[in-house]
């Protein structure tokens, strides 16, 4: 049997709602997966060593705070200094279209927006893991 | 049993009900069955098919009683809104304090009654614009406030004696405080004059919102102080707003919103009588926040009931003699959690129906959310929109004309009344196994805000819950046509430029000793911390420096996350 899916989820910068990640951690765990949860308010390079430190398959960040644009760049630049380009990293929040769209382009896999389904996000990160193939 | 009814025509309703079930109900299921077998409230109370006298017979009716008179369940004041209605109150914030000053004068011109301020996230969190925690969040989802510079140019021109002035503001809420007080003496106002409030609720930022600086004891001493100092010098300002609504944003049931608000209350009184002073001398100006959800008639029900239940709390618990501590005021504003991304104008319409229910629950301010929220911060437009709302229910419904027009229902008194009882048995529980403080350290209301939380992501996913849009009648082509706020992207740097120069040019001697005398104040919890704050901002202290001057000494505070 495969290993079950690993998953960091993280809350960056000093937003602290943390409804939707505790919602998305508890039906990913309900659905087999290792999560785990960094807390509130943590660093960009923070996420990105623990991330590595627990080899997780996915990275995902929640944001309500807006700072999208300013979180990520930073996430993927420490992901590449780290030599970590196959993270799958995956955002959730409240976002303006243009941000998704720029996100996407920037390497963000999925983005999940507010009142997307459990069950929907448990089957797209198995869906991007399966894409991603064994490591 | 009360007198709404009397004995004999009682025992007739519940012969005519039993009859009716018998003939007309079952003949009529026999025909078409009902949408579902049993129906809920959103916060998961049993609701029956009809309700009748039968239903409100075990109420007392003295608690039902009259508008403005103890236990206030029909309205804290006795003519409401035929005297003045709500205070609208859109809260406005972005950018530095000349951005939210134009949007402020903006709403005012709409026809705004009273003023609120959102803060950016690290004044929020009691960090300064140039500090590395703030990068990119630094004028984004509220104004940024460093220094006295900024609070003065977020209030220029504006009628501070008149016009009433919210600051949604928790663990650095005395600083801001301090620089609204500081501003004010500037300008040579009657600090007995100022109204308004700043939110300073810092339980339910342990329990839901997360917003926090230092650790519990030591937040919950600067509460204190807040209330004592407005207590003696600002007379007609809030110094607390005791907030239910992040708790309901965080996930929590109507009904876990109202107990846990009412739980945190109770401690705050606790906190200040343990100073010595008397509870009518500051529970007068505590007032409440609360939000108004989807549940049209729970809604109405949770307020009420609300201030039943307070009343009785100061009354009996704490021995209040003063009306005016036992009257529970409250804010209100809609539900953000509920607005929807996908076919979001239909957002006013909820928003419109949630507003209608605060207006029907006797609220004393509202905030009507604007539509394009589940996208960004609003745009001037969404609050205009959001604005009229508001003003149709104030001047064109009548609504407004009778006081407690619910009052009498028979299916909302009996919900009322099962809302005391329920908040009693949550209040009771908190009691009997420690307390507020030791059940947030515990994750005890944590656990209890996901749990729902959870629940209802599930039901949303099933469709048990609809939400119009998403699960239901959703249009999978859709394009969204919409503007949202821009964000100026030299803010930071505006902003940034003149916290430096407050700094470059203050008495830096002066500083350090103000600097001292705060952490040595700070020290010894005897002492009320306010007016060395006041000082210190009116000799250029930043917020930031105060804070770290503090996490120094007390130290912060990290959770433990349960989910």
């Amino acid at each position: 049997m495969a290993s079950p899916i690993r998953i960091l989820l993280a809350k960056v910068g000093l937003d602290g709602h943390d409804r939707g990640v505790k919602v998305v951690a508890r039906a990913l765990r309900d659905a087999g997966m290792d999560v785990i949860y960094s807390g509130l308010h943590r660093t960009p390079d923070e996420v990105v060593t623990a991330a590595i430190q627990e080899d997780v398959d996915v990275l995902g960040v929640s944001l309500l705070s807006g700072v999208q644009m300013t979180v990520f760049p930073k996430i993927f630049a420490r992901l590449k200094q780290e030599g970590a380009n196959d993270m799958i990293v995956v955002a959730g929040g409240v976002m303006p279209d243009e941000d998704v769209v720029a996100l996407k382009k920037m390497g963000v896999s999925e983005v999940l927006l507010q009142d997307t389904p459990p069950e929907k996000i448990v089957s797209r990160l198995r869906e991007l893991v399966a894409q991603r193939g064994a490591r | 049993m009360n007198q709404m009814v009397d004995p004999k025509s009682l025992e007739k309703v519940a012969e005519e009900v039993a009859d009716w079930e018998r003939t007309e109900v079952a003949a009529f299921l026999r025909k078409q069955r009902e949408r579902r077998e049993q129906f809920f409230t959103t916060g998961d109370i049993p609701v029956k098919r009809v309700y009748t006298a039968a239903d409100v017979a075990h109420i007392p009716l003295e608690d039902i009683g009259l508008p403005g008179r103890f236990p206030f369940t029909r309205g804290p004041y006795p003519t409401m809104y035929r005297s003045r209605h709500w205070t609208m109150r859109q809260i406005a914030g972005f950018g530095t304090g000349e951005d939210t000053n134009k949007r402020f004068k903006y709403l005012i011109k709409q026809g705004q009654t009273g003023l609120s301020t959102d803060f950016d996230m690290p004044t929020l969190m009691g960090y300064d614009s140039d500090d590395p925690m703030s990068d990119g969040e630094v004028g984004r989802e509220g104004v940024a406030i460093d220094t006295l510079a900024d609070m003065e140019a977020l209030y220029d021109g504006i009628d501070l004696e008149n016009i009433s002035v919210s600051m949604t503001i928790n663990p650095s809420a005395w600083i801001l405080l301090a620089m609204y007080i500081a501003n004010a003496k500037k300008r040579g106002l009657d600090l007995h004059k100022l109204s308004g409030t700043i939110q300073a609720d810092i339980l339910k930022e342990y329990m839901a919102q997360k917003e926090y600086c230092f650790p519990i004891a030591n937040s919950v001493r600067i509460v204190r102080d807040c209330i004592t100092y407005c207590a003696e010098h600002t007379r007609r300002y809030n110094p607390i707003n005791i907030s239910g609504y992040h708790i309901s944003e965080a996930g929590a049931s109507p009904l876990q919103e109202a107990a846990f608000t009412l739980a945190n209350g109770i401690v705050y009184v606790e906190e200040v009588l343990k100073t010595g002073m008397e509870v009518d001398k500051f529970a007068p100006r505590l007032a409440f926040y609360f939000v108004s959800q989807g549940d049209f008639f729970e809604e109405i029900a949770k307020f009420r009931a609300a201030r039943r239940v307070w009343a009785k709390i100061m009354k009996t618990r704490f021995g209040a003699k003063n009306p005016d501590s036992m009257r529970l005021r409250f804010h209100c504003q809609t539900a953000a959690a509920t607005l929807t991304k996908p076919q979001y104008q239909i957002n006013i319409v909820r928003t419109a129906l949630q507003a209608l229910s605060a207006v029907l629950g006797g609220c004393q301010s509202l905030h009507t959310n604007g539509y394009d929220e589940a996208f960004a911060i609003p745009t001037e437009e969404a609050m205009r929109m959001a604005l009229r709302t508001q003003q149709i229910i104030a001047e064109e419904i009548n609504v407004s004309n009778v006081v407690d027009p619910i009052g009498g229902s028979y299916f909302v008194e009996n919900l009322t009344s099962e809302y005391e009882k329920r908040i009693l048995e949550i209040l009771d529980y908190v009691d009997a196994n420690g307390g507020t403080i030791k059940l947030i350290e515990e994750g005890w209301f944590q656990k209890q805000i996901a749990d729902f939380a959870y629940e209802i992501a599930l039901r949303k996913q099933t469709g048990e819950k609809p939400v119009i849009g998403v699960n239901r009648f959703a249009d999978e082509d859709e394009i969204h046509d919409i503007e949202t706020h821009p964000y100026d992207p030299k803010t930071a740097e505006r902003q940034i430029a003149r916290t430096k120069r407050v700094r470059a040019t203050r008495d830096a001697a002066k500083h350090a000793t103000l600097m001292e005398r705060l952490v040595a104040t700070a020290r010894d919890d005897r002492q009320n911390i306010l007016p060395v704050t006041i000082e210190a901002v009116e000799n250029g202290a930043t917020m930031g420096e105060i804070v770290g001057a503090l996490k120094k000494l007390w130290g912060t505070y990290r959770e433990t996350p349960v989910f």
